[in-house]
């Protein structure tokens, strides 16, 4: 009982940029922990002898391990107990849902606050970018066992997957679409969520142990993925991410000012077009922006949107609060910089000026009826509620749908009825011969994280593959 | 990086490179394109194959002098590098023994009209050509598209030229001879592409244009091309470039390929406002010069 009257249920609260100041600049929100306030959230753990966190991480890092070593105030001890599991903490500490992982199957967490993992995760990752020589130290001579690996995407399901076989000695090649390795770490998730130097340096730290990424390869375009078998590459790992970007399907949505959220985010953080016209790609938002979806990604694009200089920012969404798909602490961010919030509410058709550019939106109202196949309640539109709203800009963020460009190329490899590649989720492997798959293109647009575990178990089959036809 | 082995400014704002990149001219077929990017801040543009030496892994593009990106990219040197070319993307054209072709072209797309019609031609097509230009000043690389065509013909914009002034109008009285043809071609100006299908239309005859929308990842990823073709949304990077003429919503392609003109005319005028001397050469009217091609 004296254990437990010592027990803080309070997490140590994360410093951050106040509302008012970061809504009008694309720099970090959440400024991470100081090493006094890391030790404080540290010595909260219990370390308790069925670790509930660790079963909760989809890449089961030795989360009180790594937290004993905060406690311990052996950072490189820390380190080199994610690194083990996560090649990519940085991320991983910003951008995981914690609370419907880790943090949830934390035992604290029926009691009170559970252990802030992933701040004390980023707090890790971030000490070690200021201590590189670190990493340098713990880096193992890697064998090369001859094998070689090509990943498809340099996303966090490809970046997982390289990172895994290369240290298990494979040459590995990480063919990427873009421009930057990255994916939608670079195009997708703003710089004030996850700063694009973090991403980039756990790039430099993949490539540092051997992977090979070549940019601007479109795979089904440049090469088949046939062709990469048959050019000495032992396996494919495919993880191209989800790609196509779904739109609403009503009158006018092709108007210009009309954005897929993809669009909108790609102009934004990867082609830098808060910086225009110091950097070349234009954006257009004007006064009044409307977001419709209410996940993560409309969270995104909604507060790029504010940071771009709007000054009315609307959530659209047709559910209510409670089915919004986007995390709690993504909606708080966005409620607290000023996101209004317009549920139950769904778009019938756009309007246009002369000039084809969007100037307002027919909206009517909804009311929530029966669950459906989602187990979500169906929304139903409730007649004689049509308004018009003026906006600016549109913003669908409502999905993506599998990308075309490698099913169409590659034979043999069975797809869904939803179009994603049929995969077995335990091994990632495809109906093709030596290929596997993980990530959006596997399971449709899901999480870093879950990309990631995929990509881990993939990596995993892979080996034992190869092994065994040695 | 992506090495300029040549480069030469055929017309005033017309320019022609061939640049190194082996992967891409291995892959390269008719109606395909490239995204580039010009430096670290540069935006991502496509521009339309206008050919490729599979041997000696080149790619030659020919553009027009538009805005900001176009201009950075002439500017560039012979030995200089274009930061990121990505391709080939779209899909080819479908090129089958239809019987009777004719390509039509404007400015840039006599490259991918004269890769075409080479291509039609070792089907067994018979190739016509149709050539617009806005004057004798404007024409270039005619030499090469009567080399893969059965007849060329050269409309000029002022009509020194024949008694013509636009493709179209060609087209139209070809047809309204009683020509027979089994499918059309366009390439190049938004407008030669619109009026030449429209002046197949009523002769029925299947009329297919090699659509130029803005792009930004042009791999199906942001939806930014989109086009309306007989009332379906299609995405001009994955799902074209090339489609049905008579299908295309012309007003809706125009409206959004100048959604950004403010921002273009900004960016443009700030880029020429530091690299005056970059551009004299530029706006001085070049020797006539045809680019012979080798196999031509």
């Amino acid at each position: 009982m004296a254990e437990r009257s010592k027990l803080n249920l309070n997490r140590v609260p994360i410093p951050k940029q106040a509302p008012d100041v970061r809504k009008r600049n694309f720099n970090e929100v959440a400024l991470g922990y100081t090493d006094e306030q890391a030790s404080e959230e540290a010595r909260r753990c219990i370390a308790c002898k069925k670790a509930g966190c660790k079963d909760g991480c989809p890449v089961n890092i030795d989360i009180p391990e790594f937290i004993k070593a905060i406690q311990d105030g052996n950072m490189p001890e820390a380190v080199r107990i994610l690194k083990d599991k996560n090649s990519l903490p940085g991320i991983c500490g910003r951008v995981c849902p914690q609370e419907t992982q880790c943090e949830m199957t934390c035992n604290l967490a029926k009691r009170g606050g559970p252990i802030a993992i992933g701040r004390l995760e980023r707090h890790v990752a971030d000490w070690e970018r200021a201590h590189p020589e670190v990493t340098e130290q713990q880096k193992g001579q890697i064998d090369l066992n001859g094998r070689k690996v090509a990943v498809v995407g340099s996303g966090p399901a490809g970046l997982t997957c390289a990172a895994d076989l290369a240290k298990l000695g494979y040459r590995v090649t990480v063919f990427e679409a873009l421009h930057v390795t990255g994916g939608v770490l670079m195009y997708g998730i703003p710089e004030f969520r996850l700063p694009k130097a973090i991403v980039q340096s756990e790039v430099d730290y993949v490539k540092s142990l051997g992977v090979e990424i070549r940019l601007n390869h479109v795979i089904g375009k440049i090469a088949s993925v046939d062709e990469l078998l048959k050019n000495g590459f032992d396996a494919v790992f495919l993880a191209p991410g989800a790609g196509a970007p779904m739109f609403l399907d009503i009158p006018g949505e092709n108007l210009s000012g009309i954005y897929s959220a993809n669009e909108f985010l790609t102009r934004t953080n990867l082609m830098k077009a808060y910086r225009f016209p110091e950097y070349d790609t234009p954006i257009q938002v004007g006064r009044r922006v409307a977001v419709f979806g209410a996940g993560n990604v409309a969270m995104d694009a909604s507060r790029c949107a504010l940071r771009l200089g709007a000054e009315e920012v609307y959530i659209i969404y047709r559910r209510s609060k409670a089915e919004m798909p986007a995390r709690l602490e993504e909606r708080e961010n966005a409620e607290e910089e000023g996101i209004i919030f317009k549920l139950l509410t769904n778009p019938s058709r756009f309007l246009g000026d002369v000039r084809g550019r969007v100037k307002a939106v027919e909206l009517h109202e909804m009311e929530l009826g029966e669950p459906d196949a989602s187990g979500r309640p169906r929304p139903i539109r409730k007649p004689g509620s049509e308004f018009v709203m003026e906006i600016d800009t549109a913003i669908p963020a409502l999905g993506t749908r599998p990308n075309p460009i490698i099913p169409s190329t590659t034979k043999g490899l069975e797809l869904t009825k939803w179009g994603t590649v049929l995969t077995d989720e335990v091994t990632g492997r495809t109906s093709k011969q030596r290929v596997w798959c993980g990530g959006d293109m596997a399971t449709g647009a899901a999480t870093v994280i879950s990309a990631m575990g995929a990509a881990r178990r993939a990596a995993t089959d892979i080996d034992a593959c190869l092994r065994n036809h040695s | 990086m992506y090495e300029i082995l040549k480069r030469e400014v055929l017309v005033p704002n017309t320019v022609y490179l061939k640049v190194e990149a082996p992967e891409i001219a291995r892959k390269a077929e008719p109606g395909q394109f490239v995204i580039l990017r010009v430096d670290e801040v540069g935006e991502r543009f496509p521009l339309s194959l206008s050919g490729w030496d599979r041997s000696e892994g080149t790619l030659e593009i020919l553009f027009l002098i538009m805005g900001r990106s176009t201009i950075k990219l002439s500017s560039l040197k012979e030995g200089d590098c274009i930061m990121d070319v990505v391709g080939p993307l779209g899909r080819p054209t479908e090129i089958e023994s239809y019987g009777s072709t004719l390509c039509a072209c404007s400015t840039f797309g006599v490259g991918p009209a004269m890769i075409l019609a080479k291509a039609l031609k070792q089907k067994g097509n018979k190739v016509v050509s149709v050539m617009e230009a806005q004057d004798e000043a404007y024409l270039f690389w005619e030499d090469r598209l009567k080399s893969v065509s059965d007849e060329t013909h050269i409309v000029l914009g002022d009509g020194s030229c024949g008694k013509h002034r636009q493709a179209s109008q060609f087209v139209k009285e070809y047809l309204e001879l009683g020509n027979k043809l089994d499918r059309v071609f366009v390439f190049g100006r938004v407008f030669t592409m619109m009026e030449c299908s429209q002046a197949t239309k009523p002769f029925g005859v299947k009329t297919v244009v090699g659509l130029t929308p803005i792009m930004v990842d042009g791999t199906g990823m942001c939806g930014c091309c989109r086009v309306s073709v007989g009332g379906k949304t299609k995405f001009t990077c994955v799902d074209g470039p090339e489609f049905d003429g008579h299908l295309v919503d012309w007003e809706l392609l125009i409206k959004r390929k100048r959604a950004y003109l403010k921002e273009e005319a900004q960016a443009f005028g700030l880029w020429q406002l530091d690299n005056l001397h970059r551009i004299t050469e530029l706006s001085q009217l070049p020797e006539r010069v045809s680019v012979v091609h080798k196999n031509g």
